[in-house]
């Protein structure tokens, strides 16, 4: 058994040095890397320097993310979850909104994903900037709670346990980015919300009245190996989402790229960096940019986040 | 001897007349509405109140600061003064001590009241974190409420005794005074212990007085948001409860006395005292929001200014300037001149105090909230603005009613001038005791 992985070990390594030269000519996306085709027996992975490489398929173990034990408020072991909103690409197409809307089943008529039109000044450019929970390593709505009903995982996720929130409000108040919304009157979600088991994992599965709602991260697709809602359905490839210590994000496309190298590249930022929040989501400055803001115009609604489900 | 007797038939509790009653008709009134609008509330969630996802806190809370801020008054009078041995204070003592419990009691009860889920606060003791600001503030309004209480009630306990004489005729009264006197019977060892008690107690309430009002402001001010973002806030919070509380002292000295006929206890002296009192208070209070406003109004920057243009020339700017103006300069401009401290005057003054203090709350806890770091777009256009809703109003109002009746009812069965200690200051006590023996 030991020799059987040291040899095993030994071709991946010898792989790894023919690969990495074929790799640095191309960009070869590492699209669905898991994704076995049949006849193939190679599979293309990206190592950690963010060269992509083959490797037989025999070789390669798929590691299931949810461990045995997995516990909402623990997370995910050794995963620490990351978005990258690039603005340069947003046109305003509210898909991401829609989806979010719909898999979260939110009847409020405040979106937990919303895009800002945004103007720093008169004499600067005007911008579309997706919001949604920043997933903040030092979060202020988790230090305020008094029950600990909102929580930080070990992953970076920021979640609310809808079953021990008390309504008192203090996470909205002390939430610089205003992305937290409560439930005031009693949500009217469609039946399916109450299917399974109540977990904090799926924010919205239910909603609960007098309860505070937001943006999850998405926990309950990445568990299934898919992208959050508003990635999937972005047309703009608006949104990458990943791990930060695989240092590698992956958009609706299913392009992934080298996190600390795009951030670097595209001089990635954060909002209200000064207030020490940290949050988890980047934003690429709308720089070159590849869409017409007014058309996305077209688009805005100043007051309505959420169509009405019938 | 006569004197002695007299006293305590001036000061011994007495029935409503039939304007109490109606009063307390009315207060009751009030409460059973409130509990009507609080039923709507459970039922149909905090959508009938005016406040959503922007204007998150609303009246709400801006009562429960009020509350806090009131009830200050019993460490002011009771403890500040009574250590700083100014004796003219003691005929005000029960007052200020009567309205810190209830307006304690109120607080806590106005928080539950702002929750989405008040049926889960055990979750509180469950699950309570100390890093939380609510957390502190649970803490220590609850000690609050145990020393505002004793220091309520060992005053009272020479006075209970008194009483359980007094009501003879009346066996089930005497009998819960007797009760409630601890078998006081003015030994020296009884003094010397419920001295003690009271000067031990007085230095404890003021560093817990002074800690529950900053813990308040700090529930603002640990947040980031633009005019809660302050390292002033405490001592703001706190400067501004005294006022309140002198303001509501004032108030309840003028009625008491009229409905009690308490002249020759409370007299003009104490109001002018309460008046010079209530000037210092107010000063400081407006040196607290010059720093508060023109501060920050000098650098503008971006959030900041959105915010202050609000107060000063924008939506909140009648009331901002009726608060500045007739709760804080006018009464400092009416009571430096002693006219102004005669009883009527005062009385009119603490009302303005008193119904300015109300709404300075509002004005601390609403506009910030309508000025988020971030725009407020993709909401109807109502949640742009905070308008309290007309159930919201009656719980308040229910709130405030409560607050008044647990006065009224102390009133009604508690000396309001407390006897022992009048009757030990005017000398009274000494010949009384001699005659016994």
């Amino acid at each position: 058994m030991e020799k059987d992985n040291k040899k095993s070990r030994r071709k991946f390594l010898k792989l790894g040095v023919k690969l990495g030269a074929i790799a640095s000519i191309g960009t070869v996306a590492v699209a669905k890397a898991l994704d076995n085709e049949p006849k193939e027996e190679m599979v293309e992975l990206m190592s950690t320097d963010g060269n992509i490489i083959q490797v037989p398929a025999s070789e390669v173990q798929e590691v299931a993310i949810k461990p045995e034990n997995y516990n909402s408020r623990e997370g995910f072991p050794n995963k620490k979850f990351v978005m990258v909103v690039d603005l340069a690409k947003c046109k305003n197409a509210l898909k991401c909104q829609q989806a979010c809307n719909k898999g979260h089943y939110i009847t409020g008529e405040n979106a937990w994903l919303k895009v800002y039109k945004m103007q720093e000044s008169e004499k600067t450019a005007p911008y579309f900037q997706p919001t949604q929970c920043q997933h903040c390593d030092k979060p202020p709505c988790v230090k305020v709670c008094p029950v600990d009903a909102t929580f930080k995982r070990k992953d970076g996720i920021v979640l609310i346990d809808n079953e021990r929130c008390i309504g008192c409000r203090f996470c909205m108040a002390a939430c610089p980015y205003s992305i937290r919304v409560f439930n005031w009157n009693e949500p009217n979600q469609p039946e399916v919300v109450h299917e399974e088991e109540y977990t904090p994992d799926h924010c919205g599965k239910p909603s609960v009245k007098g309860t505070v709602d937001k943006c999850d991260f998405c926990p309950h697709e990445t568990i299934k190996g898919e992208l959050p809602f508003c990635v999937k359905a972005c047309p703009n490839d608006v949104f990458a989402f990943g791990d930060a210590y695989e240092d590698a994000v992956t958009n609706g496309s299913g392009q992934t790229f080298k996190l600390s190298a795009l951030l670097k590249e595209k001089a990635g930022y954060r909002l209200m960096e000064s207030l020490g929040t940290e949050p988890s989501v980047f934003y690429l400055p709308p720089a070159d940019r590849l869409v017409d803001f007014e058309k996305g115009m077209e688009n805005f609604n100043e007051f309505k986040s959420v169509d009405k489900i019938e | 001897m006569k004197d002695y007797d007299k006293l305590i038939q001036d000061l011994a509790p007495r029935k409503f007349g039939k304007l109490g009653q109606i009063w307390v008709a009315f207060l009751c009134v009030i409460i059973l509405l409130a509990m009507y609008a609080y039923y709507q509330q459970i039922d149909k969630g905090l959508i009938i109140t005016g406040m959503r996802d922007y204007a998150l806190w609303g009246i709400y809370i801006s009562n429960f600061v009020f509350f806090v801020a009131i009830s200050l008054v019993g460490s002011l009078v009771t403890a500040i003064l009574r250590l700083s041995g100014l004796h003219w204070s003691t005929p005000l003592t029960r007052i200020s001590e009567v309205i810190a419990v209830a307006a304690i009691m109120m607080a806590g009860l106005t928080i539950i009241l702002d929750m989405g889920r008040p049926e889960r606060i055990y979750n509180i003791f469950l699950h309570g974190r100390l890093q939380s600001p609510i957390i502190w503030d649970v803490l220590v309004i609850t000690t609050y409420l145990v020393i505002s209480l004793l220091l309520l009630y060992y005053p009272l306990l020479p006075d209970f005794a008194i009483l359980k004489k007094h009501f003879k005729e009346k066996p089930f009264l005497s009998k819960i005074y007797d009760k409630l006197s601890l078998n006081w019977k003015g030994s020296e060892a009884q003094e010397k212990i419920y001295n003690s008690a009271i000067r031990t107690l007085s230095v404890m309430i003021i560093p817990i007085a002074f800690t529950i009002h900053t813990v308040t402001a700090w529930l603002f001010a640990t947040t980031y948001r633009p005019g809660w973002d302050s390292s002033n806030f405490g001592p703001y919070f706190i400067a501004g409860a005294f006022v309140a509380g002198a303001g509501a002292v004032v108030v309840l000295m003028y009625v008491l006395r009229k409905v009690y006929h308490l002249e020759e206890y409370i007299t003009d002296f104490h109001f002018d005292k309460m008046g010079k009192l209530l000037v210092l208070l107010c000063l400081v209070y407006l040196y607290f929001n010059v720093n508060e406003y023109l501060v920050p109004a000098y650098k503008t920057t971006v959030e900041e200014a959105a915010h202050l243009e609000g107060m000063f020339t924008g939506d909140f700017a009648p009331l901002f300037w009726s608060v500045i103006i007739l709760g804080l300069i006018l009464p400092v401009i009416v009571l430096i001149f002693p006219k102004g401290r005669k009883p009527l005057p005062l009385f009119i003054i603490g009302l303005i105090v008193v119904f300015g203090a109300w709404w300075k709350r509002y004005l601390i806890v609403s506009p910030t909230l309508l000025h988020p770091f971030l725009p407020v777009q993709g909401v109807p256009e109502e949640w742009h603005y905070y308008h309290p809703t007309l159930l919201e109003w009656m719980i308040t109002f229910g709130t405030l009613a409560s607050a008044l009746l647990i006065m009224t009812i102390l009133f009604r069965y508690l000396p309001i001038i407390p006897i022992h200690e009048t009757a030990e200051e005017k000398g009274f006590l000494e010949t009384h005791k001699t005659e016994e023996l």
